[in-house]
């Protein structure tokens, strides 16, 4: 009797096998994948609800493409920039509606809190909108891809082209968390390599709403440039309040993570020739224009990198499926480490052994008003920075992952 | 009495069959943790009649402690949250020591200032991640041998603990401690008069909620792997006295009922409809002091006795 149990039960297992050979393994019939992001806060601007239809926008791409065998689904979700809220969801998406991949997470404190959840859970994180290099050294997992631009680009660009314009003393004006501390670091570094220094420093909270006592510490430093180590409403915030205060007129202001959304709700008056580091510029190509051009249509707003990002990731996770024939992570991530990723976002764009996707970052300059000839015409692209150059090099990696 | 005890034993039997009935087990320990940190809030409002409003300082503190003991001093997990409860009860006993010598809005407001102290201290101490929170808490083994990364045994490590916390609660409520509290929430001169030393019963009783909403604390680090300054706010603090009165106050069921209802709602509707959910829960909150002051389990026992035509016992 136990034998033929036995029989019976192996042989099940083999027709099983041989038949789930042919159809693609999919976990529940669906590829489901997670847009975890601010909804409401202060950098739902340039995540929120524009990396939900960029997300959208490419699974309807890639169905009209492909013609997967699978089913698509998205779902998102507020974090309200916590990285404990973000975390509890994502643990719960996990384990109760069986995502698969989870992006944009912007927000540095959320992303290594879900980079932790998603490697225990055995699941893939593609970062977009999150900037800090702790995601690909301290706390890279064989699990986490980051995606469109960390800190280290960032000052690579920005810093040390101010640097080599003779702006060579530095205070910062920090956010306080994960993601500032980061841009602080690395935009330090450069500026001491590159023969500045670094006059000074001033924490302030996530969100702040009053800027005045920390612009009036950066003042007194008598430093050449104030570096705006924030983003979102923080440096929106920032730079309206030191136009106020007359602080531009003396000094100016490095913007160390611009994203075109901030210039849009800033005005080209308050921000024209600032230089910026930027990893995707909707009027770069006609390529991007297309893009920018859809996803106007969609949002009557011009796509920021993280929008753009978060399509260019979905897109390329739901090809590394197809491809790989599965949505079982390991396998996923090794298909995904072995592609190049050449679309609209990226041109042989590279994902690293400590999950770094490689590609060119531009850096560019905003334009005066009288320049701008049309909505949406804010930069000048001045130079651009290959993706090597751009990013820490993989013998700089404090990732565990990185053999030497 | 009996009757009581058939009551609490069907609920435990539910609680424990509650993973198997496709209830989320982490869901669930979320909701124990609160229920617990409300009930000991609650042995403070609802028993000796002491409004604090930086209870969440003992509840973050105890996050932190047990967080940094299991994650960068390897203690096993059981131990953490001891050391936690304790560490809360000694605070509890600092900020008690101060501020049961006032009464009212200025023992509330003496309890605010400390916590916010408190919430400063954790948001530039080093050890915390400020912001970033202290992540990536290890679980570890129970007693060496029960692995708690399992959500499972770890539900039923965190059922115990709230277990045991009420039941404590229950005891001391019923104690001829928990009596002379009761009188000094009714008239505070009175006690006095009978010889009772006011300030200490007070004060034990401060310790006592202290630790115990260091134990929840703690246990929450364990579930979520995650201490964080939003434990330490003093929305939390906010938080739990609305779980308190929403529930009903000075029932021991209570606190449980109404964690239940705001954790609950809090995870439902925040998909929905984002930061609203506070607005919403606000909204819950001035309707349950305009219709029903004595809460969901006050209101439910008023009910009863009115039906029965039993007496207040």
């Amino acid at each position: 009797m136990k034998r033929r149990l036995c029989c019976a039960l192996s042989l099940a297992v083999l027709v099983s096998v041989s038949a789930s050979a042919a159809a693609p393994k999919i976990s529940g019939g669906v590829v489901k994948i997670g847009v975890l992001t601010d909804m409401s806060g202060l950098y739902s601007d340039l995540g929120g609800q524009g990396s939900v239809t960029g997300a959208q926008m490419a699974v309807e791409d890639f169905k009209a493409q492909y013609k997967p065998s699978f089913k698509i689904d998205v779902v998102y979700a507020d974090h309200q920039n916590k990285a404990d809220i973000g975390s509890n969801k994502v643990r719960e998406w996990y384990d109760r509606e069986d995502v698969d991949m989870v992006t944009d997470v912007l927000n540095s404190a959320v992303a290594i809190a879900v980079a932790k959840v998603t490697a225990e859970k055995k699941r893939i994180l593609i970062d977009i909108g999150a900037g800090s290099t702790r995601l690909t050294n301290e706390d890279c997992t064989p699990y986490s891809i980051h995606y469109a631009y960390d800190t280290y680009a960032l000052a690579s660009g920005t810093a040390k082209a101010i640097v080599k314009q003779g702006g060579d003393s530095w205070f910062f004006l920090t956010a306080d968390y994960a993601f500032g501390h980061s841009l602080e670091k690395d935009s330090s570094d450069i500026v001491k390599a590159n023969g500045g220094k670094v006059l000074g420093t001033v924490r302030h909270p996530l969100n702040a709403s009053d800027f005045s006592s920390f612009l009036l510490q950066a003042q007194s430093s008598k430093a050449k440039i104030i570096g705006l180590a924030n983003a979102g409403g923080d440096t929106i915030n920032a730079i309206k309040a030191a136009a106020e205060f007359g602080i531009t007129k003396n000094q100016s202001l490095a913007g160390l993570l611009v994203f075109i959304t901030d210039v849009h709700s800033l005005g080209l008056q308050l921000t024209q020739g600032m230089m910026l580091t930027d990893g995707w510029y909707w009027d770069y190509s006609d390529e991007t224009r297309k893009f920018g051009k859809r996803y106007f249509d969609k949002m009557k707003k011009m796509p920021s990198m993280v929008h753009a990002g978060t399509y260019s990731a979905t897109f390329n996770y739901l090809k590394a499926v197809q491809a790989a024939g599965t949505d079982d992570a390991d396998a996923v991530m090794k298909q995904l480490k072995s592609m190049t990723i050449n679309d609209m976002f990226a041109k042989g764009g590279k994902i690293r052994e400590d999950g770094r996707m490689v590609h060119d970052m531009y850096l560019m300059q905003v334009k005066k008003p009288e320049e701008s000839k049309y909505p949406w015409d804010y930069y000048n692209v001045k130079a651009v920075i290959s993706g090597d150059d751009a990013y820490q090099p993989l013998s700089l990696s404090r990732c565990p992952l990185v053999k030497k | 009495m009996t009757k009581r005890r058939l009551g609490y034993g069907l609920l435990i039997v539910l609680a424990l069959v509650a993973p198997y009935a496709g209830l989320y087990p982490v869901l669930l320990m979320k909701i124990l943790c609160f229920a617990l940190f409300a009930c000991a809030f609650n042995l403070l409002l609802g028993y000796t009649g002491l409004l604090s409003f930086g209870h969440a300082a003992f509840f973050g503190m105890a996050g932190y402690v047990a967080g940094h003991g299991i994650k960068v001093w390897g203690l096993p997990p059981e131990i953490g949250l001891l050391l936690a409860a304790l560490a809360a009860a000694a605070l509890g006993l600092v900020f008690g020591w101060l501020a049961i010598r006032r009464a009212g809005i200025y023992f509330a407001m003496i309890t605010l200032a400390l916590a916010q102290m408190m919430y400063f201290f954790f948001l530039q101490a080093p050890f915390t991640g400020g912001e970033d929170g202290l992540q990536d808490v290890p679980r570890g083994k129970l007693l060496g041998f029960i692995n708690l990364a399992d959500d499972l045994n770890l539900y039923y490590f965190v059922l115990a603990i709230f277990i045991f916390g009420f039941w404590a609660i229950y005891r001391t409520v019923h104690s001829p401690f928990g009596h002379v509290l009761k009188a000094i929430r009714e008239n505070e001169a009175r006690a006095t008069s009978l010889g009772y030393d006011v300030d200490r019963y007070k004060l034990l009783a401060f310790v006592l909620s202290a630790g115990l909403s260091g134990l929840a604390g703690a246990t929450k680090t364990l579930v979520f792997r995650f201490a964080t300054l939003t434990d330490a706010h003093w929305h939390q603090s906010g938080e739990v006295v609305l779980m308190t009165l929403l529930g009903g106050m000075g029932t021991s069921l209570g606190p449980v009922v109404g964690a239940g209802i705001i954790v609950t709602l809090q995870n439902e509707l925040a998909d929905k409809v984002g930061s609203l959910v506070s607005v919403i829960i606000g909204a819950c909150f001035v309707l349950c002091v305009l219709a029903f002051r004595r809460g969901v389990v006050g209101e439910a026992g008023a009910l009863y006795r009115r039906i029965t035509g039993e007496r207040r016992s």
